[in-house]
Protein backbone atom coordinates (compact mmCIF):
# COMPACT_ATOMS: atom_id res chain seq x y z
CA UNK A 1 0.00 0.00 0.00
CA UNK A 2 1.24 3.42 -0.89
CA UNK A 3 2.31 5.90 1.41
CA UNK A 4 -0.29 7.89 3.45
CA UNK A 5 -0.96 11.76 1.88
CA UNK A 6 -1.41 14.25 4.37
CA UNK A 7 -4.78 14.91 3.37
CA UNK A 8 -5.69 10.84 4.52
CA UNK A 9 -4.00 11.45 7.92
CA UNK A 10 -5.64 14.12 8.66
CA UNK A 11 -8.72 12.63 8.04
CA UNK A 12 -7.75 9.45 9.72
CA UNK A 13 -6.62 11.69 12.56
CA UNK A 14 -9.98 13.49 12.69
CA UNK A 15 -11.79 10.29 12.55
CA UNK A 16 -9.81 9.00 15.71
CA UNK A 17 -11.45 11.53 17.82
CA UNK A 18 -14.89 10.52 17.22
CA UNK A 19 -16.45 8.20 20.28
CA UNK A 20 -18.88 5.25 19.45
CA UNK A 21 -22.03 5.89 20.19
CA UNK A 22 -21.55 9.87 20.39
CA UNK A 23 -24.12 11.68 18.51
CA UNK A 24 -22.24 13.82 15.30
CA UNK A 25 -23.18 16.96 13.53
CA UNK A 26 -21.29 16.69 10.21
CA UNK A 27 -20.51 19.57 7.60
CA UNK A 28 -19.31 18.36 4.25
CA UNK A 29 -16.06 18.07 3.29
CA UNK A 30 -13.09 16.61 5.11
CA UNK A 31 -15.66 16.44 8.49
CA UNK A 32 -18.03 14.02 6.75
CA UNK A 33 -15.11 12.35 5.71
CA UNK A 34 -13.50 11.73 8.91
CA UNK A 35 -16.89 10.90 10.66
CA UNK A 36 -17.98 8.16 7.95
CA UNK A 37 -14.72 6.77 8.35
CA UNK A 38 -15.04 6.82 11.90
CA UNK A 39 -18.49 4.74 11.35
CA UNK A 40 -16.90 2.64 9.10
CA UNK A 41 -14.02 1.64 11.42
CA UNK A 42 -13.97 2.05 15.67
CA UNK A 43 -17.78 3.86 15.60
CA UNK A 44 -19.87 1.73 14.15
CA UNK A 45 -22.70 3.20 16.22
CA UNK A 46 -22.35 6.58 15.74
CA UNK A 47 -24.81 8.55 15.02
CA UNK A 48 -24.38 11.30 12.06
CA UNK A 49 -26.37 13.84 11.60
CA UNK A 50 -26.48 16.37 9.22
CA UNK A 51 -28.16 19.73 8.87
CA UNK A 52 -30.40 18.62 6.22
CA UNK A 53 -32.38 17.27 8.93
CA UNK A 54 -31.07 13.30 8.36
CA UNK A 55 -30.33 11.77 11.57
CA UNK A 56 -28.35 8.84 11.60
CA UNK A 57 -27.23 8.94 8.40
CA UNK A 58 -25.52 5.80 6.90
CA UNK A 59 -24.30 7.01 2.95
CA UNK A 60 -22.39 4.34 1.21
CA UNK A 61 -20.51 7.00 -0.28
CA UNK A 62 -19.89 10.57 0.53
CA UNK A 63 -22.45 12.61 -0.48
CA UNK A 64 -21.35 16.42 -2.48
CA UNK A 65 -23.72 17.71 -0.88
CA UNK A 66 -25.40 18.35 2.68
CA UNK A 67 -28.91 17.09 1.31
CA UNK A 68 -27.44 14.18 -1.39
CA UNK A 69 -30.95 11.30 -1.26
CA UNK A 70 -29.13 9.00 0.30
CA UNK A 71 -28.47 10.77 3.33
CA UNK A 72 -32.66 10.88 3.93
CA UNK A 73 -32.55 6.86 2.29
CA UNK A 74 -29.91 5.89 5.08
CA UNK A 75 -30.92 7.58 8.54
CA UNK A 76 -32.79 6.92 10.92
CA UNK A 77 -35.38 9.86 10.84
CA UNK A 78 -35.44 12.58 9.04
CA UNK A 79 -36.74 16.11 9.93
CA UNK A 80 -37.54 19.54 8.57
CA UNK A 81 -34.86 22.64 8.99
CA UNK A 82 -36.16 24.39 11.83
CA UNK A 83 -36.39 20.96 13.62
CA UNK A 84 -33.23 19.86 13.45
CA UNK A 85 -31.71 23.05 14.91
CA UNK A 86 -34.21 23.63 17.37
CA UNK A 87 -35.10 19.92 19.08
CA UNK A 88 -31.80 18.30 18.41
CA UNK A 89 -29.32 21.12 18.44
CA UNK A 90 -30.18 24.09 20.35
CA UNK A 91 -32.06 20.68 22.67
CA UNK A 92 -28.71 19.62 23.61
CA UNK A 93 -28.91 16.43 21.67
CA UNK A 94 -25.62 17.02 19.86
CA UNK A 95 -21.87 15.55 21.15
CA UNK A 96 -19.68 16.96 18.75
CA UNK A 97 -20.04 19.23 16.17
CA UNK A 98 -17.44 18.94 13.26
CA UNK A 99 -16.57 21.82 11.42
CA UNK A 100 -14.29 23.55 8.80
CA UNK A 101 -14.28 26.82 8.24
CA UNK A 102 -11.91 28.89 5.76
CA UNK A 103 -9.46 30.73 8.71
CA UNK A 104 -9.28 29.70 12.35
CA UNK A 105 -7.35 31.92 14.44
CA UNK A 106 -4.99 31.20 17.61
CA UNK A 107 -8.18 31.02 19.96
CA UNK A 108 -9.68 28.55 17.80
CA UNK A 109 -12.47 31.57 16.34
CA UNK A 110 -13.88 30.56 12.72
CA UNK A 111 -14.53 32.23 9.60
CA UNK A 112 -16.80 31.47 7.11
CA UNK A 113 -17.75 35.15 5.91
CA UNK A 114 -15.28 37.25 4.22
CA UNK A 115 -12.17 37.73 4.25
CA UNK A 116 -11.16 41.41 4.15
CA UNK A 117 -13.13 43.83 5.45
CA UNK A 118 -17.01 43.15 5.81
CA UNK A 119 -18.44 46.04 3.83
CA UNK A 120 -16.00 45.79 1.25
CA UNK A 121 -14.58 42.38 1.12
CA UNK A 122 -11.83 41.01 -0.69
CA UNK A 123 -12.93 37.59 -0.57
CA UNK A 124 -16.74 36.38 -0.01
CA UNK A 125 -17.33 33.18 1.26
CA UNK A 126 -20.18 31.18 1.60
CA UNK A 127 -21.38 32.47 5.43
CA UNK A 128 -22.59 30.63 8.36
CA UNK A 129 -24.83 28.29 7.65
CA UNK A 130 -24.91 26.17 10.64
CA UNK A 131 -22.13 27.12 11.87
CA UNK A 132 -22.57 29.81 14.84
CA UNK A 133 -25.17 27.37 16.55
CA UNK A 134 -23.19 24.40 15.83
CA UNK A 135 -19.71 25.66 17.98
CA UNK A 136 -21.65 27.51 20.42
CA UNK A 137 -24.30 24.22 21.17
CA UNK A 138 -22.10 21.19 20.62
CA UNK A 139 -20.72 19.82 23.73
CA UNK A 140 -17.60 19.65 21.94
CA UNK A 141 -16.34 21.14 18.91
CA UNK A 142 -13.76 19.72 16.49
CA UNK A 143 -12.05 21.59 13.67
CA UNK A 144 -10.12 20.60 10.50
CA UNK A 145 -8.58 23.18 8.16
CA UNK A 146 -5.79 22.41 5.98
CA UNK A 147 -2.51 24.25 7.68
CA UNK A 148 -1.18 27.77 5.84
CA UNK A 149 -0.64 31.12 7.29
CA UNK A 150 -3.80 32.62 5.26
CA UNK A 151 -5.56 29.74 7.06
CA UNK A 152 -3.87 29.73 10.53
CA UNK A 153 -4.16 33.58 11.69
CA UNK A 154 -3.40 35.33 14.39
CA UNK A 155 -6.97 37.12 14.54
CA UNK A 156 -9.73 36.16 12.14
CA UNK A 157 -10.97 38.63 9.83
CA UNK A 158 -14.59 38.24 10.65
CA UNK A 159 -15.75 35.84 13.76
CA UNK A 160 -18.47 33.89 12.02
CA UNK A 161 -18.83 31.13 15.02
CA UNK A 162 -17.23 31.49 18.50
CA UNK A 163 -14.77 29.60 19.42
CA UNK A 164 -12.66 31.00 22.92
CA UNK A 165 -12.82 34.58 21.63
CA UNK A 166 -10.26 36.39 23.39
CA UNK A 167 -8.70 33.65 25.29
CA UNK A 168 -8.67 32.68 28.85
CA UNK A 169 -12.31 32.54 30.02
CA UNK A 170 -13.77 34.91 27.52
CA UNK A 171 -16.01 31.83 26.42
CA UNK A 172 -17.61 31.19 29.43
CA UNK A 173 -18.17 34.47 30.20
CA UNK A 174 -19.70 35.03 27.60
CA UNK A 175 -22.42 32.04 28.57
CA UNK A 176 -21.08 29.33 25.96
CA UNK A 177 -20.07 26.52 27.22
CA UNK A 178 -18.41 23.34 25.35
CA UNK A 179 -15.93 24.71 22.74
CA UNK A 180 -13.31 23.60 20.07
CA UNK A 181 -11.24 20.41 21.95
CA UNK A 182 -8.94 19.56 18.71
CA UNK A 183 -7.93 21.61 15.78
CA UNK A 184 -7.15 19.18 12.99
CA UNK A 185 -4.55 20.17 10.20
CA UNK A 186 -2.51 18.28 7.41
CA UNK A 187 0.15 19.21 9.53
CA UNK A 188 -0.47 18.34 13.19
CA UNK A 189 -3.41 18.58 15.89
CA UNK A 190 -3.82 21.52 17.94
CA UNK A 191 -5.55 21.43 21.46
CA UNK A 192 -6.49 24.56 23.96
CA UNK A 193 -3.90 25.03 26.34
CA UNK A 194 -5.70 24.79 29.31
CA UNK A 195 -5.60 28.21 30.84
CA UNK A 196 -5.23 30.57 28.01
CA UNK A 197 -7.33 28.56 25.40
CA UNK A 198 -4.53 29.45 23.08
CA UNK A 199 -3.96 26.69 20.03
CA UNK A 200 -0.58 24.65 20.95
CA UNK A 201 0.91 21.56 18.92
CA UNK A 202 -0.13 18.62 20.83
CA UNK A 203 0.96 15.91 18.00
CA UNK A 204 3.17 16.07 14.85
CA UNK A 205 1.91 14.19 11.83
CA UNK A 206 4.78 12.13 10.94
CA UNK A 207 7.58 13.42 9.32
CA UNK A 208 6.51 17.05 9.98
CA UNK A 209 8.97 19.39 12.00
CA UNK A 210 8.34 22.13 13.98
CA UNK A 211 9.74 24.71 12.09
CA UNK A 212 7.50 23.41 9.18
CA UNK A 213 4.83 24.03 11.87
CA UNK A 214 6.19 27.42 12.56
CA UNK A 215 6.56 28.16 8.86
CA UNK A 216 2.82 27.60 8.09
CA UNK A 217 1.02 29.24 10.91
CA UNK A 218 0.62 32.54 11.27
CA UNK A 219 1.37 33.06 14.53
CA UNK A 220 4.04 32.35 17.26
CA UNK A 221 2.97 28.91 17.76
CA UNK A 222 3.66 27.09 20.74
CA UNK A 223 3.96 23.21 21.32
CA UNK A 224 3.01 21.19 24.64
CA UNK A 225 5.87 19.92 26.11
CA UNK A 226 4.21 16.54 25.77
CA UNK A 227 4.19 16.94 21.78
CA UNK A 228 4.23 13.65 20.30
CA UNK A 229 4.18 11.90 16.30
CA UNK A 230 1.01 10.83 16.10
CA UNK A 231 0.65 7.08 15.03
CA UNK A 232 0.83 6.27 11.68
CA UNK A 233 -2.24 5.56 10.06
CA UNK A 234 -3.39 1.71 10.32
CA UNK A 235 -3.66 -0.34 7.05
CA UNK A 236 -7.18 -0.94 8.17
CA UNK A 237 -7.86 2.90 8.63
CA UNK A 238 -6.29 3.39 5.15
CA UNK A 239 -7.73 1.16 3.34
CA UNK A 240 -11.19 1.77 4.43
CA UNK A 241 -10.45 5.40 3.69
CA UNK A 242 -9.56 4.60 0.61
CA UNK A 243 -12.31 2.75 -0.19
CA UNK A 244 -14.68 5.16 0.68
CA UNK A 245 -13.18 7.74 -1.73
CA UNK A 246 -13.23 4.93 -4.80
CA UNK A 247 -16.95 4.24 -3.70
CA UNK A 248 -17.30 7.78 -3.78
CA UNK A 249 -15.60 8.31 -7.21
CA UNK A 250 -17.33 5.54 -8.69
CA UNK A 251 -20.67 6.55 -8.08
CA UNK A 252 -19.91 10.47 -9.33
CA UNK A 253 -18.30 9.24 -12.47
CA UNK A 254 -21.71 6.57 -13.38
CA UNK A 255 -23.93 9.77 -13.01
CA UNK A 256 -21.99 12.08 -15.22
CA UNK B 1 -58.66 25.22 -4.04
CA UNK B 2 -55.44 26.80 -6.17
CA UNK B 3 -56.05 27.41 -9.29
CA UNK B 4 -54.71 24.60 -11.51
CA UNK B 5 -52.07 26.65 -14.17
CA UNK B 6 -49.06 26.87 -16.31
CA UNK B 7 -46.24 27.94 -15.04
CA UNK B 8 -45.57 30.92 -16.55
CA UNK B 9 -49.10 32.31 -15.85
CA UNK B 10 -48.56 31.61 -12.03
CA UNK B 11 -45.76 33.73 -12.49
CA UNK B 12 -47.46 36.72 -14.67
CA UNK B 13 -50.18 36.55 -12.37
CA UNK B 14 -48.25 36.60 -8.92
CA UNK B 15 -44.82 37.59 -9.05
CA UNK B 16 -44.23 41.32 -9.13
CA UNK B 17 -41.03 43.31 -9.36
CA UNK B 18 -39.99 45.04 -6.08
CA UNK B 19 -41.78 41.71 -4.09
CA UNK B 20 -40.35 39.49 -1.41
CA UNK B 21 -39.53 36.24 -3.21
CA UNK B 22 -38.95 33.04 -1.37
CA UNK B 23 -38.08 30.23 -3.38
CA UNK B 24 -37.19 27.49 -0.95
CA UNK B 25 -35.87 23.14 -1.02
CA UNK B 26 -32.81 22.57 1.13
CA UNK B 27 -30.46 21.01 -1.63
CA UNK B 28 -33.91 18.46 -2.53
CA UNK B 29 -36.91 19.94 -4.42
CA UNK B 30 -35.41 23.05 -5.42
CA UNK B 31 -38.32 25.20 -7.66
CA UNK B 32 -35.86 25.50 -10.49
CA UNK B 33 -37.89 25.38 -13.12
CA UNK B 34 -39.91 28.35 -11.67
CA UNK B 35 -36.90 30.34 -11.23
CA UNK B 36 -36.16 30.31 -14.92
CA UNK B 37 -39.40 31.61 -16.09
CA UNK B 38 -39.17 34.47 -13.65
CA UNK B 39 -35.66 35.20 -14.94
CA UNK B 40 -37.46 35.23 -18.75
CA UNK B 41 -40.11 37.32 -17.76
CA UNK B 42 -37.61 40.05 -16.57
CA UNK B 43 -39.09 40.62 -13.17
CA UNK B 44 -36.14 42.74 -11.37
CA UNK B 45 -35.98 44.36 -8.06
CA UNK B 46 -36.78 41.13 -5.71
CA UNK B 47 -35.78 40.49 -2.27
CA UNK B 48 -34.80 36.92 -2.30
CA UNK B 49 -35.20 35.02 0.58
CA UNK B 50 -33.63 31.64 0.52
CA UNK B 51 -31.40 29.43 3.20
CA UNK B 52 -29.02 28.50 0.61
CA UNK B 53 -29.02 30.72 -2.35
CA UNK B 54 -27.82 27.53 -4.74
CA UNK B 55 -27.64 27.75 -8.13
CA UNK B 56 -30.93 29.07 -8.89
CA UNK B 57 -30.63 32.42 -7.12
CA UNK B 58 -26.90 32.25 -8.11
CA UNK B 59 -29.03 32.89 -11.67
CA UNK B 60 -31.48 35.39 -10.90
CA UNK B 61 -28.48 37.28 -9.17
CA UNK B 62 -26.67 37.20 -12.12
CA UNK B 63 -29.42 37.83 -14.60
CA UNK B 64 -30.34 41.15 -12.30
CA UNK B 65 -33.66 39.97 -10.83
CA UNK B 66 -32.17 40.86 -7.42
CA UNK B 67 -31.70 44.16 -5.30
CA UNK B 68 -31.50 42.20 -2.19
CA UNK B 69 -30.76 38.70 -0.57
CA UNK B 70 -31.84 37.27 3.00
CA UNK B 71 -29.56 33.93 3.09
CA UNK B 72 -27.60 31.87 5.49
CA UNK B 73 -25.62 29.80 3.22
CA UNK B 74 -24.59 31.40 0.17
CA UNK B 75 -22.25 28.72 -1.53
CA UNK B 76 -22.09 25.75 -4.22
CA UNK B 77 -22.65 22.85 -2.09
CA UNK B 78 -19.43 21.14 -1.84
CA UNK B 79 -18.23 22.71 -4.91
CA UNK B 80 -17.50 26.10 -3.77
CA UNK B 81 -18.29 29.44 -4.85
CA UNK B 82 -22.02 31.10 -5.95
CA UNK B 83 -19.59 33.49 -8.25
CA UNK B 84 -22.58 35.41 -9.68
CA UNK B 85 -23.95 35.95 -6.33
CA UNK B 86 -20.18 36.90 -5.32
CA UNK B 87 -19.73 39.17 -8.15
CA UNK B 88 -23.38 41.61 -7.30
CA UNK B 89 -21.28 41.92 -3.50
CA UNK B 90 -17.67 42.14 -4.38
CA UNK B 91 -18.06 44.25 -7.67
CA UNK B 92 -21.63 45.40 -8.02
CA UNK B 93 -22.61 43.34 -11.23
CA UNK B 94 -24.67 43.22 -12.87
CA UNK B 95 -26.34 44.98 -10.10
CA UNK B 96 -24.69 46.05 -6.11
CA UNK B 97 -26.87 43.87 -4.08
CA UNK B 98 -27.83 44.32 -0.62
CA UNK B 99 -27.13 41.57 1.58
CA UNK B 100 -28.65 40.01 5.01
CA UNK B 101 -27.33 37.10 6.52
CA UNK B 102 -28.16 35.13 9.70
CA UNK B 103 -27.34 32.11 10.07
CA UNK B 104 -29.44 29.04 9.15
CA UNK B 105 -31.25 28.44 12.62
CA UNK B 106 -32.06 32.12 12.78
CA UNK B 107 -33.74 31.72 9.32
CA UNK B 108 -35.22 28.62 10.03
CA UNK B 109 -36.51 30.25 13.16
CA UNK B 110 -37.56 33.32 10.90
CA UNK B 111 -39.80 31.25 8.85
CA UNK B 112 -41.15 29.63 11.66
CA UNK B 113 -42.21 32.48 13.13
CA UNK B 114 -43.97 33.94 9.66
CA UNK B 115 -45.85 30.89 9.57
CA UNK B 116 -46.84 30.91 13.11
CA UNK B 117 -47.97 34.79 12.80
CA UNK B 118 -45.19 36.34 15.90
CA UNK B 119 -42.97 39.02 14.75
CA UNK B 120 -39.72 37.58 15.60
CA UNK B 121 -38.47 34.09 15.73
CA UNK B 122 -36.29 33.30 18.78
CA UNK B 123 -33.02 31.29 19.30
CA UNK B 124 -29.74 30.41 21.44
CA UNK B 125 -27.57 31.63 19.26
CA UNK B 126 -24.70 34.39 17.66
CA UNK B 127 -23.03 34.78 21.18
CA UNK B 128 -19.72 35.26 20.08
CA UNK B 129 -19.89 36.55 16.70
CA UNK B 130 -19.16 39.29 14.55
CA UNK B 131 -22.68 39.05 12.25
CA UNK B 132 -25.02 40.47 15.20
CA UNK B 133 -22.68 44.03 14.63
CA UNK B 134 -22.91 43.87 11.24
CA UNK B 135 -26.84 43.01 10.99
CA UNK B 136 -29.83 44.78 12.51
CA UNK B 137 -31.83 41.90 11.80
CA UNK B 138 -30.01 39.82 14.59
CA UNK B 139 -30.76 41.14 18.04
CA UNK B 140 -30.95 40.04 21.85
CA UNK B 141 -33.45 39.85 24.57
CA UNK B 142 -33.61 38.66 27.70
CA UNK B 143 -35.85 35.92 28.94
CA UNK B 144 -38.30 37.29 30.93
CA UNK B 145 -38.33 34.18 32.78
CA UNK B 146 -34.40 33.27 33.11
CA UNK B 147 -33.09 36.43 32.45
CA UNK B 148 -30.77 34.38 29.40
CA UNK B 149 -29.82 36.37 26.83
CA UNK B 150 -31.43 34.94 23.71
CA UNK B 151 -30.92 36.00 20.16
CA UNK B 152 -34.01 37.26 18.25
CA UNK B 153 -34.61 37.82 14.76
CA UNK B 154 -37.63 38.91 12.74
CA UNK B 155 -40.08 36.99 10.96
CA UNK B 156 -39.46 36.26 7.71
CA UNK B 157 -43.26 36.76 5.71
CA UNK B 158 -42.43 36.55 1.61
CA UNK B 159 -45.30 38.11 -0.75
CA UNK B 160 -44.83 35.01 -2.36
CA UNK B 161 -43.27 31.52 -1.83
CA UNK B 162 -42.33 29.23 -4.19
CA UNK B 163 -41.74 25.25 -3.46
CA UNK B 164 -41.46 22.06 -5.93
CA UNK B 165 -43.09 18.95 -4.44
CA UNK B 166 -43.34 15.60 -5.58
CA UNK B 167 -47.13 15.14 -5.69
CA UNK B 168 -50.58 17.28 -5.88
CA UNK B 169 -54.31 15.80 -5.98
CA UNK B 170 -56.71 16.56 -8.45
CA UNK B 171 -58.04 19.13 -5.49
CA UNK B 172 -54.81 20.50 -4.79
CA UNK B 173 -53.65 18.85 -1.76
CA UNK B 174 -49.93 18.76 -1.85
CA UNK B 175 -47.40 16.26 -1.00
CA UNK B 176 -43.65 16.50 0.11
CA UNK B 177 -41.07 13.64 1.05
CA UNK B 178 -37.50 12.96 1.90
CA UNK B 179 -35.53 16.09 3.07
CA UNK B 180 -38.73 18.63 3.50
CA UNK B 181 -36.48 21.76 4.88
CA UNK B 182 -38.67 24.68 5.35
CA UNK B 183 -40.41 24.40 2.90
CA UNK B 184 -43.99 24.28 5.35
CA UNK B 185 -43.33 27.00 6.91
CA UNK B 186 -42.07 28.93 3.98
CA UNK B 187 -45.46 28.23 2.02
CA UNK B 188 -47.22 29.26 5.31
CA UNK B 189 -45.31 32.24 6.16
CA UNK B 190 -46.31 33.82 2.41
CA UNK B 191 -49.07 35.28 1.31
CA UNK B 192 -49.27 33.71 -2.04
CA UNK B 193 -47.88 30.15 -2.53
CA UNK B 194 -47.13 28.91 -5.70
CA UNK B 195 -46.02 24.91 -5.96
CA UNK B 196 -44.81 23.48 -8.93
CA UNK B 197 -45.31 19.20 -8.54
CA UNK B 198 -44.05 16.63 -10.82
CA UNK B 199 -47.33 14.99 -11.30
CA UNK B 200 -50.67 15.39 -10.35
CA UNK B 201 -52.47 12.74 -9.11
CA UNK B 202 -56.17 11.14 -8.21
CA UNK B 203 -54.30 10.15 -4.74
CA UNK B 204 -52.16 11.42 -2.99
CA UNK B 205 -52.02 7.46 -1.03
CA UNK B 206 -50.17 9.27 1.73
CA UNK B 207 -49.44 7.64 5.01
CA UNK B 208 -51.20 9.65 8.25
CA UNK B 209 -48.83 12.12 9.22
CA UNK B 210 -46.76 12.77 5.34
CA UNK B 211 -45.88 16.41 5.06
CA UNK B 212 -48.93 17.62 3.20
CA UNK B 213 -49.67 21.48 2.52
CA UNK B 214 -54.06 21.18 2.49
CA UNK B 215 -55.62 22.72 -1.25
CA UNK B 216 -56.58 25.54 0.76
CA UNK B 217 -52.92 27.41 1.58
CA UNK B 218 -52.04 26.96 -1.51
CA UNK B 219 -52.63 29.72 -4.59
CA UNK B 220 -51.73 28.12 -7.84
CA UNK B 221 -50.18 24.32 -9.18
CA UNK B 222 -48.29 24.05 -11.92
CA UNK B 223 -47.69 20.18 -12.63
CA UNK B 224 -43.93 20.77 -14.28
CA UNK B 225 -42.44 17.52 -14.13
CA UNK B 226 -38.71 17.94 -13.80
CA UNK B 227 -38.85 21.47 -12.20
CA UNK B 228 -36.34 20.84 -9.57
CA UNK B 229 -33.68 19.69 -12.21
CA UNK B 230 -30.47 19.89 -11.43
CA UNK B 231 -31.65 20.14 -7.81
CA UNK B 232 -33.67 16.28 -7.40
CA UNK B 233 -37.17 14.74 -6.42
CA UNK B 234 -36.62 11.96 -4.23
CA UNK B 235 -38.51 9.36 -6.03
CA UNK B 236 -38.26 10.68 -9.18
CA UNK B 237 -35.22 11.76 -10.27
CA UNK B 238 -31.55 12.31 -8.61
CA UNK B 239 -29.65 15.22 -8.32
CA UNK B 240 -27.34 16.09 -11.16
CA UNK B 241 -24.07 16.58 -9.40
CA UNK B 242 -22.12 16.93 -12.73
CA UNK B 243 -24.44 20.17 -13.62
CA UNK B 244 -23.22 21.52 -9.51
CA UNK B 245 -19.60 20.90 -10.71
CA UNK B 246 -19.96 21.94 -14.33
CA UNK B 247 -21.91 25.60 -12.95
CA UNK B 248 -18.70 26.45 -10.99
CA UNK B 249 -16.73 26.97 -14.73
CA UNK B 250 -19.68 28.42 -16.44
CA UNK B 251 -20.56 31.06 -13.43
CA UNK B 252 -17.11 32.09 -12.83
CA UNK B 253 -17.00 34.19 -15.89
CA UNK B 254 -19.68 36.91 -16.89
CA UNK B 255 -19.94 36.44 -20.63
CA UNK B 256 -19.81 32.51 -20.33
CA UNK B 257 -22.53 33.08 -17.87
CA UNK B 258 -24.80 34.99 -20.25
CA UNK B 259 -24.35 32.62 -23.13
CA UNK B 260 -25.19 30.01 -21.14
CA UNK B 261 -28.04 31.79 -19.67
CA UNK B 262 -29.37 33.11 -23.33
CA UNK B 263 -29.45 29.51 -24.51
CA UNK B 264 -30.45 27.73 -21.70
CA UNK B 265 -32.77 29.59 -19.80
CA UNK B 266 -34.20 33.29 -22.20
CA UNK B 267 -34.11 31.08 -25.52
CA UNK B 268 -35.31 27.59 -23.46
CA UNK B 269 -38.09 26.32 -21.92
CA UNK B 270 -37.18 23.92 -19.07
CA UNK B 271 -37.12 20.48 -20.30
CA UNK B 272 -40.68 19.50 -18.45
CA UNK B 273 -42.28 22.36 -18.91
CA UNK B 274 -44.94 21.52 -21.24
CA UNK B 275 -47.30 24.24 -20.21
CA UNK B 276 -48.67 26.83 -22.66
CA UNK B 277 -47.78 30.28 -23.15
CA UNK B 278 -44.10 29.99 -23.70
CA UNK B 279 -42.39 32.55 -26.29
CA UNK B 280 -39.77 31.04 -27.91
Amino acid sequence: MSEATPEEIMTIAASRRLRDRSTCFVGIGIPSMAANLARLTHAPEIVLIYESGTIGAKPSVLPLSIGDGELAETADAVVSTPEIFAYWLQGGRVDVGFLGAAQVDRFANLNSTVIGDYEDPKVRLPGAGGAPEIASLAKETLITIKHSPRTLVERVDFITSAGYLNGGNAREKAGLKGGPTALITDLGVLVPEEDTRELVVAQLHPGVTKVKIQEETGWDIRFLDSVSEIEPPSGLELTVLRDLLARTEAARAIKT
Amino acid sequence: MPDFTSLPDAIATHVVSGSTLCLEGFTHLIPFAAGHEIIRQGVTDLTLVRMTPDLIYDRMIGMGCARKAIFSWGGNPGVGSLHRFRDAVENGWPNAIEVDERSHAAVAAAYAAGATGLPLGILRGFTGSDLPAQNPSIRFLECPFTGERLAATPAINPDVTVIHAQKADRKGNVLLWGIIGVQKEAALAARCCIVTVEEIVDDLKAPLNACILPSWVITAICEVPGGASPSYSHGYYERDNTAYIEWDAIAKDRETFSRWMKKNVLDNRDSGDTSEGFAS
